[in-house]
């Protein structure tokens, strides 16, 4: 045993014998239900976005720096690789945001039968996906 | 974790009572959980105004920047999304590293580095941001 939670991990059976108590299957094992892949990309955006953060960092820092620093920025975002990461940050922020205010009604007791849980799983993926896509058509539009 | 092949058993010198009230609460726990939804509640508007601001600001110069964030309203609600984003970040990024990392100096490197990351991060587009708009 290594830590504390080994030791939970550990117990007597009816015989006073030692065993290990049984472990739930992991992820591989199951089924992909919609809310479990909602659940999943809640936590994969977010570190997504915390990365992205890089990107925020460098066009604010640029933009204080010099104009120079702040065309390279507008240039790389302006190349197919600015742009497809443009692309990944806007549907990560829109998939974290509609996901974490699902998040916010369960902290708030709402939200928890299957079918309404089922049900705001596809909601969080259709609306992020479309308005991502608006944000783009409006962006490109302007460009 | 406990290994498949090897027979279970403690080496724990403590009652199975002992160690129980050893896992309970810290105490400490409560103020972090709704630090991370506070700041989400906060972020909800914060970022949809930043994703309508971003849009409106596509192929903005310099200059344009610097006149956008000259408003003091503008300025104020950017200082709020940054204050807002890193400190989430920071949480939300902490509860990862805490759920998976288990090998104890990687798992305290790692928290290290995002508490000073996420701070320095944010100090700098502050920085920027007040550098731009005053």
């Amino acid at each position: 045993m290594r830590d504390v939670r080994d030791a939970l991990m550990v117990a007597r059976n009816t015989d006073g014998k030692l065993v290990s108590r049984p472990l739930s299957p992991h992820l591989q094992v199951w089924r992909w239900p919609v809310a479990m892949a909602v659940s999943i990309s809640h936590r994969v955006t977010g570190v997504g976005l915390g990365i992205g953060t890089l990107l925020l960092t460098w066009w604010v820092v640029a933009a204080a720096t010099s104009d120079r620093a702040f065309a390279t920025v507008q240039w790389f975002l302006g190349t197919p690789v600015g742009l497809f990461v443009l692309f990944c940050w806007t549907l990560s922020l829109l998939l974290h945001l509609c996901s974490g205010i699902r998040h916010l009604a369960w902290d708030a007791g709402f939200g928890f039968e299957p079918r309404t849980y089922r049900l705001t799983s596809w909601i969080v993926f259709v609306v992020a996906g479309l308005a991502t896509l608006l944000i783009w058509a409006v962006g490109l539009a302007i460009w | 974790m406990p290994d498949a092949n090897r027979a279970p058993r403690i080496d724990i010198l403590r009652s199975p009572l002992g160690r129980a009230r050893g896992l309970g609460a810290a105490h400490a726990g409560a103020g972090i959980w709704l630090g991370h939804r506070l700041s989400a509640i906060a972020l909800v508007p914060l970022t949809l105004w930043f994703i309508w601001a971003m849009v409106s600001m596509v192929g903005a110069t310099r200059q344009d920047v610097a006149a956008w964030l000259g408003s003091p309203l503008t300025l104020a609600l950017m200082l709020a999304l940054l204050l807002m984003t890193f400190y989430h970040m920071r949480l939300g990024l902490e509860t990862v590293v805490e759920d998976y990392v288990q090998q104890p100096v990687l798992r305290l490197t790692a928290l290290l580095t995002i508490k000073a990351a996420t701070l320095f991060l944010g100090l700098a587009c502050i920085a920027s941001v007040l550098r731009l708009g005053l």
